[in-house]
């Protein structure tokens, strides 16, 4: 599912009906490319939440269409019927709180995804580690998620959001919980993974020491989205300057 | 694929096995409740084979020795004894009453049987120690039951008799150990009354001009006698030829004697099905009960624990884990409960049951019927949370 990343023309997300019809996404349009992280913000009631559930395949959209690669995935309705597999196939997940599963290893926390996919057991732990040493937290492998700081949790869940080397990955507020430094090093590694494994990121965030690192964000306000061009920093210089 | 519930199991294994044994002494006390009617069921059993008997001959309109008072002539015996069909009979009383012995009471039932060999109607079975009745008088062949030892001096009314044989399990329907003592004695004891009662009796009668007539020399002392000396037993046991059906014996002895027969397969039924029937429904609602708060037990905590899950559980949906894998966690780990439950349940009820008064009967069948029984409640148990589980919406993990 390469080529096009995801797309969304369209969307439109209403709750209620009558008096009590809220119209949560008017119209978003978004396009995010293979490789690239884009940043989503805006205040909050504006629908950033809305169209991440939307994104995830969690609700059903009200109009509007999503397309993901090559595939559509939402034009006025479903066009995938097992909602499961695609996202546990296609979409990666990071959440403010990294939400591990407490009673799995760090290996196993990464591994559970092919494993829930039907990798064997040997062959999803080899690819969980290597994605592990990747992010840095391999020596952890073992350790259960109540064992590890803050930031070595939230690395924990980015490798498993890409363990399934998903094209999309969909990051909501992955930085709140963490200082600068900390929260600089998790964009680097988003953008790092983004780069080696050609996926598109979208990122939630309210942070403002990680704005300057888009290149691209889109302003969501009264479920609408603004595309504006970012400064584009790199994280790793960001976190040098941060550090001076 | 790892077992999710295995490790959900393995990461808070102290808190697991806590409950699963608190959950497992409850089913101890099911189990135990199981095995008090089972013992109950098989000292009646006991009672009736150890009696050797293969008919009881008691007052008509009676339900026999054990269930209702019974009073026959001691000599009816001889009239049956002489009867198509019928090997051996002999006298019995049975009395359940206080014996003293080693400074304390102990609950008996008091057996008087005709001094004789193993075999004999009225008989114990087998002894463990000693010999059987031999003398006439002030012997007692006792059960382990009653605390008695080789040689101890057992308190009958006011009658001392030494023990010279022990049985095992020879008890009542109640549960009561049995005393076997000669018949006469037996007899003696029924009827004995106190001194001071016996003075009164005779100074009654000799001022009753009907009892102490003065031309009527002897009269007196005749019905005086006639009064303390007790000729009733409460039934004859029966012993019969080979080849010979109890039904048709029990039936002519019926017809030809006017008394009540009960054949082995009757006195079963008298003794379970009336005897301890009321027990039985009692202790059967305890098991219906006992069950229903295990089953409310087990379906608490399984709630609780997956209800403290509720995140990961939405984040498991999120990532795309299937329904069934997240079911399949909760009521594995139900079916753990209730099987650590089980496990710890049995040991208890082994280790307690000989502590209980009464005889305690634990079945390998009715430990197979528990263990379904506890999986199945298990099952049903998780299906609240197993439905919690899969209404969590995944959007949860995302918040907003």
């Amino acid at each position: 599912m390469s080529g096009n990343g995801i797309v969304i023309e369209g969307l439109q997300k209403r709750y209620g009906s009558g008096d009590t019809l809220v119209d949560a996404l008017k119209g978003v349009d978004m396009q995010v490319a293979p490789a690239e992280v884009v940043g989503l913000v805006g205040p909050s009631g504006s629908g950033k939440s809305t169209l991440l559930k939307c994104l995830g395949a969690v609700i059903e959209p009200s109009a509007g269409l999503m397309r993901l690669g090559e595939k559509i995935i939402y034009d006025g309705g479903w066009k995938i019927r097992d909602l499961r597999a695609l996202r546990r196939d296609n979409i990666g997940f990071v959440f403010q709180a990294p939400y591990l599963i407490p009673f799995l290893d760090v290996v196993d926390n990464v591994a559970l995804l092919p494993m829930l996919a039907g990798e064997r057991n040997g062959a999803a732990r080899k690819r969980a580690m290597e994605l592990l040493e990747a992010l840095d937290v391999a020596h952890r492998a073992k350790a259960m998620p109540a064992q590890l700081s803050g930031g070595e949790q939230q690395r924990v869940a980015i490798a498993r959001a890409l363990v399934n080397h998903p094209p999309v990955i969909l990051a909501d507020e992955p930085t709140a919980p963490l200082d600068s430094q900390r929260a600089l090093a998790v964009i680097a590694i988003l953008n790092d993974m983004a780069r080696q494994y050609e996926t598109a990121i979208i990122i939630v965030t309210h942070d403002e020491k990680i704005i300057p690192t888009f290149r691209r964000i889109y302003h969501i306000r009264d479920g609408r989205t603004h595309e504006e061009a970012g400064e584009g920093k790199s994280p790793h210089e960001l976190i040098k300057i941060d550090k001076a | 694929m790892i077992s999710l519930a295995g490790r959900d199991i393995l990461h808070g294994w102290v808190r697991f096995l806590m409950t699963g044994f608190g959950l497992g002494l409850l089913i101890g006390v099911t189990l135990s409740m199981a095995g008090i009617y089972r013992g109950m069921v098989d000292d009646a059993n006991v009672l009736i084979d150890n009696s050797g008997a293969d008919l009881w001959v008691v007052q008509q309109g009676t339900l026999g020795p054990y269930a209702e008072p019974s009073s026959l002539y001691e000599d009816t015996y001889r009239s049956i004894i002489g009867m198509a069909g019928v090997a051996r009979a002999a006298n019995v009383t049975y009395l359940t009453m206080q014996v003293r012995h080693g400074g304390g009471d102990v609950r008996a039932m008091v057996v008087g049987a005709v001094p004789g060999g193993p075999g004999e109607p009225g008989q114990p079975g087998f002894l463990i120690a000693g010999r059987h009745l031999t003398g006439g008088h002030y012997e007692v062949v006792a059960d382990v039951k009653a605390g008695c030892a080789l040689g101890d001096t057992v308190i009958i009314r006011r009658n001392r008799f030494r023990v010279v044989g022990l049985t095992r399990r020879m008890v009542s329907s109640g549960g009561d150990p049995m005393l076997f003592i000669p018949l006469k004695d037996a007899q003696e004891a029924q009827f004995l009354k106190d001194n001071d009662m016996l003075l009164q009796q005779r100074r009654r009668m000799a001022q009753n001009p009907a009892f102490n007539r003065p031309n009527v020399p002897g009269l007196l002392d005749a019905i005086v006698a006639s009064q303390t000396t007790s000729l009733y037993v409460n039934a004859v046991l029966v012993q019969l030829k080979q080849g010979y059906a109890p039904e048709a014996v029990a039936k002519d002895i019926q017809r030809w004697q006017r008394l009540q027969v009960y054949t082995r397969s009757q006195m079963r039924t008298i003794l379970v099905d009336k005897l301890i029937a009321t027990s039985a429904k009692q202790i059967g609602m305890f098991l219906v009960i006992l069950s229903i708060v295990s089953a409310a037990i087990v379906a608490f905590i399984i709630y609780t624990m997956t209800m403290a899950k509720i995140r990961e559980i939405a984040v498991l949906k999120l990532i795309g884990t299937k329904n069934r894998v997240i079911a399949s966690m909760i009521l594995q780990q139900a079916i753990g409960l209730g099987a650590i439950g089980f496990v710890v349940g049995k040991i208890a009820a082994t280790l307690w049951s000989p502590f209980f008064p009464r005889y305690v009967l634990l079945e390998p069948g009715d430990a197979i019927r528990g263990f379904i029984i506890v999986m199945v409640i298990s099952v049903l148990a998780s299906i609240l949370a197993i439905t919690a589980a899969l209404k969590v919406d995944p959007a949860e993990a995302i918040g907003g």
